[in-house]
């Protein structure tokens, strides 16, 4: 990560330099999944590598670049420190290697409490309750949603997290986790369901603002700005907690617009929440390198970065207080409240699927295919 | 301070012992080679003075092609011989089917309509008092990019809603007379000629220039014989004006020809190969570097490399036919 986000890290990463005197080197990069294997292969890896996924990482921990933390972390100290999701998402045949960092929700939807207190809408708890708020925005001749899938080369990523949204809110955990394994098909009945449960919002021409045609040619940060305003055009947006940097500027972060969690589907399923994040691992095993896992492990760095603000800590026993808006406080309190915490299927899919024929095949989805061309064109593209 | 000026120095120095070691280097080889006896010299000393000029080509361009050629035949990472898969992924995959389809479309239409229209231009404005700031305007889009081309014409097509305000120009212009706003880069029935549209834009100035200049030279004395002979500005047109500057004609098709094939930048800012856009150079570039498949991505760059081969090799031999003549 580069620029604002540079700062912060270095900012969260300062106090270890006082304390040890060791100095960190911190490199950002806009080309991180390019640079790093090379850097890897030619030999000349840095000490320690934040990743934005963990499907990376494991690649490099199978291929046994990377230093597995038990080698000089307690099982108890990490567990003490992570919920148990966080550390088997690091986690590699059972082995840790990764130290989250930083945490983003994605199962948030943002609203305008203010349109919400004017007109009586209740925040929905079920799936059925969002329903049929939408159709009662829809009796009053308004439109219920702003959907923006447009993200230049990535566009169609916005569809996915709907798709993951439902599949483990409708299939659960499990099947989600072999559904990302490959150990079911793509088109699977259990992905063609959650395919057409986001259908059936996103092709309502009643639901979205503009319609299909919208969803596909709004840029997923401007979509969220139809929430405000006299008569906005949209009333809920669905949409991960970086969005905050999207906000018009002239919001009140504390009066107009707040978050509840995408609700639940299958009450068995209880309310699960879909995550990605950063995860440090670690190539050199020096002593300098051990002391840093250990500092990111610990609370100080979080605490800071929680200070600073846009920024979500993993970590547990992070005091709530720390974070500077309610808004923050909210999304990390609906982190730490999760009853299943998954990470975004498409970043731990294989490339080609992943961030390929899975947003692409959204894009046809919405457009109008049907879920099956779709979802078997998708099965049909995963590597062997 | 003192610091600048070593580094000066360091750079004086690194300069005049590079330029110097390497007309010291050709002095040398100079001197050795008229040391040989008299046949051999003389068959050696090109060979000599072109041997860098080899040694990068072959380090930048041959080495690099066969290196591709070689990987065309492996798995996605490298490592395994798969023979002819990749191929057959790149003539049978749907994406891929939908790419050259799209790339044919553009083809036709960019090769077509540029060119026509650059001619019609050519012809039209010749010798109108306001021809150069006609011509400058129609040539001004050459000297954008791209990418640069492709972020004016987001937009120009930019969608809004209907009933909200329209950013985008066309829309805008719809809206006012009282159409729907249309989703120009996203509906699928006129994104293709969308995209297709900014190329146009771009190169109708290329071919214009140069078709305008071939139209100049066309010898006054013909054009008066004809009208003498009772022929009409259509008739001169097509019988004279066509066939003079063919060759012409056919060196600017076959140069547009090798850009469009080679077309990438366009489809991937605008719409990423989304909603059916897909062309053959967009998808080489995401089989290789979204999906770090270098086995497909490299079987792509070969076929693009093999469709491209004909036309250049065309393209030399007409220019080799017009520098003899004259």
């Amino acid at each position: 990560m580069i620029g604002e986000q540079q700062e912060k890290i270095e900012a969260a990463l300062a106090p270890f330099t006082e304390e040890t005197g060791i100095e960190v080197v911190y490199e950002g990069t806009d080309t991180f999944a390019t640079t790093l294997p090379i850097r890897v292969d030619s030999g000349n890896p840095p000490d320690l590598a934040m990743f934005p996924q963990p499907g990376l990482m494991a690649d490099f921990a199978r291929e046994g670049m990377l230093v597995p933390l038990t080698e000089f972390m307690s099982l108890e100290d990490l567990q003490a420190a992570y919920d148990e999701s966080w550390i088997q998402l690091g986690s590699v045949n059972n082995v840790p290697y990764g130290v989250w960092y930083r945490a983003s929700v994605k199962s948030l939807v943002w609203y305008n409490p203010q349109q919400f207190t004017a007109n009586g809408y209740e925040i929905p708890t079920t799936w059925d309750e969002m329903l049929a708020l939408s159709d009662r925005l829809v009796s009053e001749g308004k439109t219920p949603w702003c959907i923006g899938m447009e993200s230049g080369d990535a566009t169609g990523w916005v569809g996915t997290d709907w798709v993951e949204e439902i599949m483990l809110r409708t299939a659960g955990p499990n099947v989600y986790d072999q559904w990302i394994s490959h150990e079911i098909p793509f088109n699977d009945p259990a992905v063609e369901n959650a395919v057409n449960i986001f259908g059936d919002i996103v092709r309502n021409e009643d639901y979205v603002y503009g319609g299909v045609v919208s969803a596909l040619s709004t840029p997923f940060g401007d979509s969220i700005q139809g929430l405000f305003g006299e008569d906005p055009n949209c009333y809920l947006h669905k949409q991960g907690n970086f969005i905050e940097a999207f906000l018009p500027t002239d919001i009140n972060l504390d009066e107009d617009v707040d978050v509840f969690p995408l609700p639940q589907i299958n009450p068995d399923q209880g309310l699960p929440i879909l995550v990605a994040g950063d995860v440090f691992a670690m190539f050199n095993d020096t002593p300098e390198a051990r002391q840093l896992m250990e500092y990111l492990a610990s609370k100080t760095p979080h605490e800071v970065a929680a200070g600073l603000g846009g920024y979500l800590s993993p970590r547990q026993g992070i005091d709530l207080a720390l974070y500077p808006t309610d808004l923050s406080r909210k999304q990390a309190e609906i982190l730490n409240n999760a009853d299943v915490i998954r990470f975004d299927a498409s970043d731990m899919m294989p490339g080609a699927v992943g961030t390929g024929t899975f947003w692409s095949g959204m894009v046809d989805y919405v457009g109008g295919a049907d879920a099956e061309t779709v979802l078997t064109n998708i099965e049909n593209s995963w590597p062997e | 301070m003192m610091e600048f000026w070593t580094r000066l120095l360091n750079v004086v120095l690194a300069i005049a012992i590079g330029c110097g070691g390497v007309i010291g280097l050709f002095y040398l080889a100079n001197l050795a080679i008229n040391a040989l006896p008299k046949p051999w010299n003389q068959r050696l000393l090109p060979w000599v003075y072109i041997s860098p000029a080899l040694l990068l080509l072959s380090a930048y361009l041959i080495l690099p092609t066969v290196q591709t050629f070689y990987l065309s035949f492996l798995d996605g990472r490298s490592q395994n011989f798969v023979g002819l898969k990749n191929y057959i992924f790149a003539f049978t995959d749907r994406a891929m089917l939908i790419a050259f389809k799209n790339n044919l479309l553009w083809l036709v239409l960019v090769t077509g309509i540029s060119v026509s229209l650059g001619l019609i231009i050519a012809v039209l404005v010749d010798k109108v008092r306001y021809e150069p700031i006609i011509k400058s305007l129609i040539f001004l889009p050459m000297a954008i990019s791209f990418v640069g081309a492709s972020v004016i014409w987001k937009f120009m097509y930019a969608y809004k809603p209907a009933g909200d305000d329209q950013i985008g120009v066309l829309n805008a212009l719809l809206v006012n007379f009282g159409f729907e706003p249309v989703g120009w880069v996203v509906e699928q029935s006129v994104n293709n000629f969308a995209l297709i549209a900014i190329m146009i834009w771009l190169y109708t100035g290329f071919a214009m220039v140069i078709l305008s200049s071939a139209v100049k030279g066309i010898p006054e004395e013909v054009i008066e014989a004809a009208r003498i002979d009772g022929a009409n500005s259509w008739q001169i047109f097509w019988r004279i004006t066509i066939p003079m500057i063919r060759s012409t004609i056919l060196v600017v098709s076959t140069t547009i020809i090798i850009l469009v094939l080679k077309v990438f930048d366009i489809v991937f800012v605008m719409t990423g190969g989304n909603y059916g856009t897909e062309v053959i150079a967009s998808r080489m570039i995401k089989e290789m570097f979204n999906y770090r498949n270098f086995g497909r991505g490299s079987a792509i760059a070969i076929v693009l490399l093999i469709l491209i081969i004909p036309v250049m090799i065309s393209n030399i031999r007409r220019f080799r036919t017009q520098e003899k003549l004259r």
